[in-house]
């Protein structure tokens, strides 16, 4: 098809449908703004009406924008929209680090209650879901956003599908980002775990979605390459198992349509079954099959060899997707939920063991014959460290879900140190692994400004992450045994407060981890910022580091 | 239909129904023709591009 091989233009009737769609909004937001009686919807209406203004104008520059610029074809022909990928690097890397510092400031909360400051908008509650909602779905959000857009274009061969829509896509989430954020910040919630933002924000977030699932699908419609390369089954079925999820899990009706507030279609054990339901799968789909389609994209690439086996690949993608939809029952041990249901969440869970430990053998294998790098290359160490993370809490998780541990284990800190074990350990490490790919290939730079620096980033981090889940596990089976032990009379021999006051050495264990790991990402950003400014320290290149190990092996 | 039936229904055919997507899965990666196909995607993903 040979307009693939043609600059992209901005296509006319596309800007004006645009245009007018986002003006039939402005219209509705004026007539929200005007009649709510909430202003925290309000406020919400006045940001929509702002950035559909700026969207306009935006839609126009862009046509211009790419019209004048010398865009160049890369060696197999293709014009590749790099510029999207770029924008999704730096927006990952602003809102991981917003994401880890609310994270940091709860963790010394729940250490000193006084950091409440007795305020509604940084009470814990509040910024609880901030946390949550800024690292998995701004931060890993925009990171998947941006791999896809990437690794979509360059094993197929062809460039992102549309003009306008990614840059849609692009900035719909970010917008939808900020009206979820500041909605909790302002007490609108709908209290669904991760899925906390009212029926008007999920609406927007509909269509963002929807128009990202058309462009990852048009892009693929215009491969060149005969097969669909792996890595973008696990990013379809993200998009698509996300957004049968989102649709599911947030069906209700809102008081009117000017009021923030509505009501689940769901009720009892029928809204809890669905709600973790959409929530495991969250960490499924979003946290797992996303994530892995980093792997299977980056590890590689880096490595510079092929996946150890694609047929492993194919049976990893075909089991996980089938075993992970049926493990959110294991959330309800010991509810009303129907005790068969419970046990099938369970064995799902175990089952699941086996998929996740091919997938995790499958990326560290494409090592084999090649182990020197991880000497040399530290950011391969940290996309390897990254899925031995992944195997480790894809242990922990089975291993978890067993009623009887689960018995143990659950609303303990054990819970929240294996979530950030799954979230530290493998999503941002394989994240930060993905930027540090990303970024001097789309800048055209020869490196990284500094791999002394990711390395420090790496071992920083790390170190932060086992302070963390070290501490959590600790407190964590420690809560647990407190809760369950019994006095020779019968009665339960702890109090509540006496297990949080047992508790507050290891909080402020995590909470040191926490800060090591926003140190590390902090390293990791300016290290960026110098890369595509174009700077190159002195040491850097791995080829520099063999030569220094074979001139002080010659030496000896 | 009750819930009996439905959840006897899915706790029975289901079974069968995953076994047998799995069987189809392992086919798919294990069939001998595929072999080439699945070598060729996982070299060309290292291109220069």
């Amino acid at each position: 098809m040979a307009y693939q091989n043609n600059p992209p233009v901005v296509n006319r009737l596309a800007q004006s449908l645009t245009t007018a769609c986002l003006a039939v909004g402005i219209i509705l937001a004026v007539i929200i703004a005007g009649k709510t009686s909430s202003g925290a919807m309000q406020f919400h209406a006045f940001i929509i009406i702002a950035s559909f203004l700026v969207g306009i104008i935006a839609i126009f520059n862009l046509g211009a924008r790419i019209n004048e610029d010398g865009l160049e074809a890369s060696p197999s022909g293709v014009f590749y929209n790099n510029t999207i990928v770029k924008y999704g690097v730096i927006a990952s890397a602003f809102w991981g680090i917003a994401g880890f510092l609310v994270g940091d400031v709860l963790a010394w909360q729940l250490a000193f209650p006084v950091l409440n400051f007795d305020l509604p908008w940084t009470n814990f509650g509040r910024l609880r879901p901030l946390h949550t909602s800024a690292v998995i779905f701004a931060f890993g959000g925009n990171v998947l956003i941006a791999t896809s857009f990437y690794v979509v274009q360059r094993t197929c061969k062809a460039r992102l599908a549309g003009e306008i829509a990614p840059w849609f896509v692009f900035w719909g989430y970010q917008l939808f980002i900020v009206l979820a954020a500041t909605g909790y910040l302002l007490g609108i919630t709908q209290s669904k775990e991760y899925a906390e933002p009212e029926w008007y924000v999920d609406l927007w977030l509909t269509i963002v979605w929807v128009v990202y699932l058309l462009v990852f699908l048009g892009t693929l419609w215009r491969r060149k390459e005969p097969h669909i390369y792996v890595a973008n089954w696990f990013y379809l079925a993200f998009i698509v198992t996300v957004a049968m999820l989102h649709l599911v899990n947030n069906a209700s009706v809102p008081v009117s349509f000017v009021n923030p507030k509505s009501y689940s279609a769901f009720s009892g054990v029928q809204d809890a079954l669905t709600q973790w339901w959409y929530g495991h799968n969250a960490v499924g789909f979003f946290l797992t099959a996303g994530f892995l389609g980093i792997m299977y994209y980056f590890v590689p690439k880096r490595a510079e060899r092929p996946i150890y086996s694609y047929r492993l690949s194919i049976v990893h993608f075909w089991s996980l997707i089938f075993l992970y939809i049926w493990a959110g029952p294991h959330h309800l041990h010991y509810t009303a939920l129907p005790d068969w249901a419970q046990t099938l969440g369970m064995t799902f869970s175990v089952m699941l063991w086996m998929p996740s430990w091919g997938g995790m053998i499958n990326g560290l294998m494409t090592l084999s014959g090649a182990w020197d790098k991880l000497r040399t290359d530290p950011v391969l160490k940290m996309l390897v460290v990254s899925v031995a993370f992944y195997g480790m809490s894809t242990f922990e998780g089975p291993l978890m879900s067993i009623k009887a541990v689960n018995g143990l284990s659950h609303y303990t800190d054990w819970t929240i140190g294996h979530v950030h074990s799954g979230a530290l350990g493998w999503v941002a490490f394989v994240s930060f692994g993905a930027l540090y790919c990303l970024t001097p290939w789309l800048w055209n730079r020869k490196g990284l400004y500094s791999l002394k620096l990711v390395n420090i980033h790496f071992w920083v981090s790390t170190v932060g992450i086992l302070l963390y889940i070290c501490a959590m596990w600790v407190s964590g089976i420690m809560q647990g045994l407190m809760w369950r032990a019994y006095t020779d009379l019968g009665f339960l021999e702890y109090s509540f407060v006496e297990t949080v006051a047992a508790m507050q050495p290891y909080f402020i264990i995590r909470a040191i981890g926490g800060l090591l790991f926003i140190i590390g990402s902090l390293v990791m950003v300016y290290n960026l910022w110098r890369t595509i400014r174009g700077d190159i320290a002195d040491e850097a290149t791995p080829e520099n580091i063999d030569r220094a190990i074979a001139a002080q092996a010659l030496g000896e | 239909m009750t819930y009996q039936e439905i959840s006897s229904f899915s706790q029975s055919w289901g079974l069968v129904f995953l076994v047998i997507m799995f069987v189809a899965a392992l086919a798919y990666a294990l069939w001998p023709t595929n072999k080439d196909k699945f070598n060729n995607a996982a070299k060309s993903m290292l291109d220069e591009d």
